[in-house]
């Protein structure tokens, strides 16, 4: 082999390497350092108190309490709209044309950048019935539908054709079948679906701020969907930025970095059992 | 009773084919709004006047709305992240597609996931900590909060989609194409770089579309460490992204200035849309040249 081919083979691999060197290490130096500055201030009063101007303390309970509901709220909406859109695609439509257009409006949702969905939302929900969790909520089952979309859809094609006509042979109709065959067989899509989803409305601040608001205060379920509340990408924000308490954002950030490792590890767990099972 | 059954599948079909087009109302509904609350403000200020005009000074006694310096700095920004992002992302994925063994893969690819959910805010704020002091300390500049501490945010940002995009679009190469190189003498390495990077380059440029898409759509990480005053673009300036131009001025603007605020969304709107289209075009060839 000549020189200038060893050359090069040595360059490339040289690069390569350094390359993957260098995302290793900015991944393992972002979640070491929110570790390092973070953890140390996740004190137990944190965790489970309200922020006080009167005794001077800062507790991001509130904005956790409204995380939770802002996730439980977009998954009751988007869970029903995803996997009804799903079951049309592989289901019901026959005319090439409607599945393309369908499939093209999936992809233009997916990527519509989160402060246009923020900006739209603010509009169409939270200028009609105020700053709140619901505007929130609604904005996020949009931006997040077509994730559970996709997911359904890829599950449902793996559901054998054999069942379906085995199903149709002894007498079912349409319907039954989708009831008793097909929504059985997508469980796996809608769980990942629902993982997915979940770990981007952890992550999603653009599209909250101007339609669920930045208030620190905890309801019940009812009363909080109707009231402003911010998350805690959202807290940790104005956290940073707008009141400076960089120890309070780190903090929120160390445990946005633990749920991010929770999820991703919830995610490779699911795909793996589900795998299993389909193998078994 | 055959009617009544007919008649309740009928139903079912219908509530389902709804379901499936509720996303094409989205997108209707979200052009709609956007062109609606959009237009006003560009029709007054002048379409010429607003895209090109380069003062920005909404809350000035006499107010000028000239985008020209949000257009130039979100396109350098996305520029800048591309040219930092991509050849470190395309050669990690050459790497973990093609020569990584199989530990190292799901190694590294566990550390590319969890990259791409930290969320953005989590980067706005390790950003004004760490990166913003140190450019301010390594180009001695009064503060660093600037378009290259965005660029950089921005690089780390899309690394992610744009290492697992490349990942898929290489391990979808046909290995007959680098068997036959392979016998004809040449290394791997040259394979791949020679190879199975040409044949995958539709998927690769889809990649960097993705990309681009990413950058120019990011706002809370860019809003934490771009310093966020209206200048027309300068490296180590302090400037304003088309999204932070929105984010900044819409909790306290009224009249003009936040219909004005609705059109730079219409804008970055036609920008995405733009992206999309490209986006689409270089997956389907993908599709058609795998096949």
């Amino acid at each position: 082999m000549s020189g200038r081919r060893k050359a090069y083979v040595f360059t490339m691999k040289l690069l390569m390497w350094l390359s993957v060197g260098l995302t290793v290490a900015l991944t393992l130096f972002l979640i070491g350092f929110i570790f390092a500055k973070g953890l140390p201030n996740v004190t137990w009063e944190l965790l489970t108190e309200s922020p006080s101007y009167l005794q001077d303390k800062i507790g991001i309970l509130p904005d956790i309490v409204n995380t939770i509901y802002l996730v439980l709220a977009t998954l009751v909406i988007v869970l029903p709209l995803g996997v009804g859109a799903a079951v049309y695609l592989t289901e019901y439509a026959r005319n090439r044309r409607v599945v393309g257009i369908i499939e093209y409006a999936a992809e233009t949702l997916s990527g519509i950048p989160s402060i246009i969905y923020g900006l739209v939302g603010m509009l169409a929900f939270a200028n009609n019935f105020g700053k709140c969790l619901l505007a929130g909520a609604l904005t996020l089952v949009i931006m997040n539908l077509p994730t559970v979309m996709r997911t359904t859809q890829e599950s449902l094609k793996t559901v054998p054709e054999s069942y379906r006509e085995g199903a149709f042979g002894l007498g079912a109709g349409k319907w039954r079948v989708i009831r008793t065959v097909v929504l059985p067989g997508c469980v796996d899509g809608v769980v990942t679906g629902c993982i997915l989803t979940v770990g981007r409305i952890l992550g999603e601040s653009a599209a909250l701020l101007f339609t669920a608001g930045f208030a620190h205060t905890i309801g019940g379920v009812i009363s909080a969907l109707f009231s402003s509340g911010s998350s805690l990408t959202v807290a940790l924000y104005v956290y940073a930025k707008e009141q400076g308490e960089f120890e309070v954002a780190f903090a929120i950030a160390a445990v946005l970095m633990v749920l991010t490792l929770l999820i991703n590890l919830a995610a490779s767990l699911v795909s793996r059992y589900f795998q299993r099972r389909r193998a078994a | 009773m055959k009617n009544r059954k007919a008649a309740f599948e009928r139903l079912v079909y219908g509530i389902f084919l709804l379901l499936g087009l509720v996303t094409v109302g989205c997108v209707l509904f979200i052009t709609v709004y956007l062109v609606i609350a959009g237009l006003p403000a560009i029709r007054e200020i002048g379409l010429w006047q607003f895209l090109f005009g380069k003062v920005w000074a909404s809350t000035a006694a006499e107010p000028s709305y000239g985008i020209l310096p949000f257009i130039l700095t979100s396109v350098y920004g996305t520029a800048g992240a591309i040219v930092l992002g991509v050849p470190v992302g395309f050669l990690a994925a050459v790497y973990l597609a093609k020569l990584a063994p199989k530990r190292v893969k799901s190694a590294v690819g566990t550390a590319v996931s969890l990259l791409a959910g930290i969320p953005s805010v989590v980067y706005g704020l390790v950003g004004m900590i760490v990166l913003v002091p140190a450019v301010r300390e390594l180009f001695r500049l009064p503060d660093g909060a600037s378009l290259f501490a965005a660029i950089i945010v921005l690089a780390v940002m899309i690394l992610p989609s744009i290492v697992k995009v490349s990942v898929t679009a290489l391990e979808a190469v046909p290995k007959e194409y680098e068997d036959a190189s392979l016998a004809l003498g040449a290394t791997p390495v040259e394979t791949y770089f020679r190879v199975s990077v040409p044949a995958a380059k539709s998927g690769i440029a889809a990649a960097v579309v993705l990309g681009v898409g990413r950058a120019i759509g990011e706002a809370m990480a860019v809003m934490m460490v771009c310093g966020n005053v209206a200048n027309m673009p300068s490296l180590f300036g302090s400037v304003r992204f088309l999204t932070t131009a929105v984010a900044t001025e819409m909790s306290y603007s009224s009249g003009l200035q936040r219909q004005a605020l609705f059109s730079i969304a219409l804008v970055l709107f036609l920008f995405i849309m733009l992206i999309n289209a490209c986006l689409n075009f270089f997956l389907k060839r993908d599709k058609e040249g795998a096949k």
